[in-house]
């Protein structure tokens, strides 16, 4: 089978994001990794081939000329070989699946792995409008995956705000990653060295149909007002006061 | 792509360096970052919990941890591929070793391993021997040490006491003595023990740990670094084949030499490694800290050390990979995986001993000022061992004391730059008598006001190579080889050439920089306007120190005149500059670059 795993590339978490004098988000010395949430999905599609799983596991990202960074760190995490989409701008959840879509048109995966969320943007919905674009099954928030011998179904554990829930969802479909799916690897030097000759594919956004317009259009950006510092009170009694004052 | 070149050994006091074949860290590849981002995150997830165990000498711990490392590839960057190694580049090797040591005592284990403990037999073991152990040293199943000093041979590596004597059959040397401060020696598997065979020819010996007769001495207590095992390693009628040999008989000092000359560049890349963490813990503490109703960033005497920690990090971090650079180019045309390919990896490894001297003393005085300055910043709160300060400030100070003393490396500086020149390797007698000539004629400048500061810098840079030749060139024509006695006068040379190859890699940087549009250009023209008006008036004073003392009278006089045509320091508000630059700092709550 094949599993097709799209990643995105994003801020590093522990790098500073900031505003630039003109209310452009500054990312000067940041560092870029691969959505961690796109790794713990890679993580699980490597975990199911060395647990005996046939598949060929294909990473594909749409992102600027340096995403090509990124697909090399999937390669050596154990990707067998990478799609990169070359795209300068920045896209919304309903383009990036559009894209996908064709995508997935000529690589016909069995399979579609991938994070719950970017986390940058922190969205939360190309993995369900990239199922409902095709027309597949999609189980999100998936803590556990076991896929039938044959290949047709797969039974997804997901974590929803009431517990665990199970779902069995026939393949092909879109199932998409949290955080306790699967702790990712580090990626062993000797692996990384390996990935040198893996290959990656080149794909213009053009020959995918180019991206359609979505009606969203982003007028600005400011940072969230900072907050007050907090006070220390002496005792409970101090607190009840303060209480009262607020609710009076 | 232009064919990049490497310029000699030493090549920065004579002339100025071409930027093309200078390599900067912005200029890393993305395998290099990734590896370096494999190796920072098993140290801060699998070492850096761990350290309180590490410092307790869990038994089998640092074992564990190493074996770990070896099976992520941590090992094995530097030793060919034919004998289990990946053969990484010398720059990737850098960042990945800046990454190791923000675990300073486990950079310390690792060091030792990879390093000295690894290296005596790739660059000077026979095939048998790199066939044997090279490929299990690289993976961690074999850990190596190094067994030189002993308790009275510390620099004077020399005079070692530990003895060799050869079989009356020929086949065995039987060693006997004690070395001392030996680091991995409670799990080592390897050592590299240098004895005097029948008690006068100093050679470099392989013993493994289970020979009958060797047996290992308890933790030294030390100041820092607790966390890596230092005992003293003792040989009592140890027998070992005659083919344990290192090298040649009698030539063990050649081997020390060359493996302490990596063993230094290794340093200064962790000094710059653990200097990071150390910003970070600084600055981070300084945006916390209230006093008198502000932040204590916002205090200019705290932003003068965030800035000052800064400026020296950057002019090391563009020293170590400017030298780095130069290597991968020479080492990319030796084959080491080719038999006999020994003597060439050495050529080349010797070829940057001045630098790899400079980056020692220099990166170790870097990481001691960010360590004391950064525990300064903390206050009381950084005299306890509560916060991360104090272990830092104990840590770093071995770095000042091992693989050669600072002092015994600004008199190698100096011995190396003399031994090139007699040898017509470094044309640094003709370049001082040039400038003999050609001071006469120099006519005063106005530097102050320049159209582009890069150039003024650089104007800056070659008045201090001139002082810096003419008080070197005097001091040889006065002293000749006597210099090496006058040791004040060779360490204050060696100061001079230090702070020459700092500025100047610094600014080959931040042209790099400027010419690539990068936006931290700016920041880096400030660091080296900084760094480069300290440096001025420092190598002012220094090579009037150096005139004051191989001259007197007319003669004296003479030299000071000449020193005031060729050197006229800057006049430059360098506490706007480092307020500037501590901006940054304290936004980023990082080093800056």
């Amino acid at each position: 089978m094949r599993i097709l795993v799209p990643i995105k590339r994003t801020p590093d978490p522990n790098s500073l994001v900031r505003l630039t004098a003109d209310a452009q988000i500054d990312l000067d010395g940041c560092k870029w990794i691969v959505n961690p949430f796109d790794e713990i999905a890679l993580e699980e599609a490597v975990r199911q081939r060395e647990a005996g799983l046939d598949a060929e596991i294909v990473v594909v990202s749409i992102g600027p000329e340096e995403a090509a960074d990124q697909l090399r760190a999937c390669l050596a995490m154990g990707a067998d070989r990478a799609i990169h989409v070359c795209c300068n701008r920045s896209l919304e959840p309903i383009q990036t699946a559009h894209l996908l879509a064709a995508v997935v048109a000529t690589e016909q995966p069995d399979l579609i792995l991938m994070g719950k969320q970017a986390i940058d943007g922190d969205q939360n919905q190309t993995g369900q409008m990239l199922a409902g674009r095709l027309g597949w099954p999609q189980a999100t928030f998936a803590s556990t995956i076991t896929i039938s011998d044959n290949h047709t179904t797969a039974v997804v554990e997901r974590e929803v705000d009431t517990g665990r829930e199970t779902l069995q969802v026939r393949l092909p479909a879109v199932v998409t990653a949290d955080l306790r799916l699967a702790e990712p690897r580090y990626v062993a030097l000797p692996a990384i060295i390996r990935a040198r000759n893996k290959p990656m594919a080149n794909v213009a956004v053009d020959d995918l149909g180019g991206v359609p317009d979505c009606g969203v259009r982003t007028v600005g950006y400011e940072l969230p007002p900072s907050r007050a510092p907090g006070v220390m009170l002496p005792d409970a009694a101090s607190l009840a006061a303060k209480i009262r004052e607020a609710v009076q | 792509m232009a064919q990049i070149k490497a310029p000699p050994g030493g090549a920065f006091l004579i002339e100025e360096a071409e930027l093309d074949g200078v390599l900067i860290p912005e200029e890393l590849s993305a395998e290099a970052r990734l590896m370096a981002r494999t190796t920072e995150e098993f140290i801060r997830k699998e070492v850096l919990p761990v350290t309180d165990r590490l410092e307790a000498h869990e038994e089998g711990l640092n074992a564990r941890l190493m074996r770990s490392a070896g099976e992520l590839g941590l090992l094995a960057g530097g030793i060919p591929e034919v004998f289990g190694g990946l053969d990484l580049p010398k720059s990737t090797l850098t960042l990945q070793s800046e990454m190791i040591a923000l675990a300073s005592s486990f950079a310390v284990t690792v060091g030792a391993h990879t390093q000295i403990g690894t290296l005596p037999i790739l660059y000077f073991g026979t095939e048998e021997q790199k066939r044997k152990y090279l490929p299990r040293l690289a993976s961690g199943e074999t850990i190596g040490a190094f067994a030189l000093s002993e308790a009275e041979s510390g620099s004077d590596a020399l005079s070692a006491k530990t003895r060799a004597t050869l079989t009356p059959d020929g086949r065995r040397y039987v060693l006997n003595g004690t070395k001392m401060w030996i680091s991995n020696a409670a799990f080592a598997d390897l050592f590299t023990v240098f004895a005097k065979a029948d008690g006068e020819q100093f050679t470099a010996f392989l013993v493994e740990r289970n020979t009958p007769g060797l047996s290992i001495g308890r933790e030294e207590h030390k100041l820092g670094i607790r966390g890596s095992s230092t005992c003293r390693v003792i040989l009592e009628d140890v027998q070992i084949p005659v083919d344990s040999v290192i090298g040649e008989v009698g030539k063990g000092y050649r081997v020390a030499l060359y493996i302490l000359n990596i063993g230094r560049f290794g340093l200064g890349a962790g000094a710059l490694g653990t200097s990071r963490e150390l910003l970070r813990h600084s600055a981070k503490y300084a945006n916390q800290r209230v006093q008198f109703g502000s932040r204590i960033s916002s205090y200019g005497l705290i932003q003068h050390k965030l800035a000052e920690m800064a400026v020296r990090m950057f002019t090391l971090e563009s020293m170590l990979y400017r030298t780095a650079g130069y290597w991968d180019v020479l080492f990319a045309g030796v084959d080491a995986s080719a038999e006999g390919s020994a003597d060439e990896l050495r050529a080349v490894t010797e070829e940057y001993a001045i630098e790899c001297a400079i980056l020692k003393f220099y990166g170790s005085e870097v990481l001691d000022y960010v360590a004391d300055e950064g525990l300064q910043i903390h206050g009381g709160n950084g005299y306890s061992e509560e916060f991360p300060m104090a272990r830092a400030y104990r840590d770093a100070r071995i770095n000042r004391i091992f693989e050669g003393t600072n002092e015994i490396n600004r008199l190698t500086l100096l011995d190396q730059v003399l031994r090139r020149a007699q040898k017509g390797r470094l044309a640094l007698p003709q370049a001082a008598a040039k400038l003999k000539e050609a001071v006469l004629s120099l006519a005063p400048r106005s530097s102050d006001l320049s159209a582009d500061p890069l150039d003024e810098v650089g104007e800056w840079i070659r008045q201090i190579r001139n002082a810096t030749l003419y008080a070197a060139g005097q001091a040889w024509e006065t002293l000749g080889v006597k210099i090496a006695d006058l040791q004040e006068v060779a360490a204050a040379i060696a100061d001079m050439s230090a702070v020459l190859f700092a500025l100047e890699s610094g600014w080959l940087r931040a042209r790099k920089l400027a010419a690539s549009g990068s936006p931290r250009s700016g920041l880096a023209l400030s660091a080296i306007q900084v760094y480069g008006a300290d440096a001025c008036a420092q190598v002012e004073q220094w090579s009037r120190y150096v005139i004051s003392a191989i001259s007197d009278g007319d003669t004296r006089r003479t030299h000071a005149a000449v020193l005031r045509r060729i050197l006229k320091p800057p006049l430059v508000d360098t506490v706007t500059l480092r307020r500037q630059l501590a901006r940054s700092v304290i936004e980023l709550e990082a080093y800056p670059w």
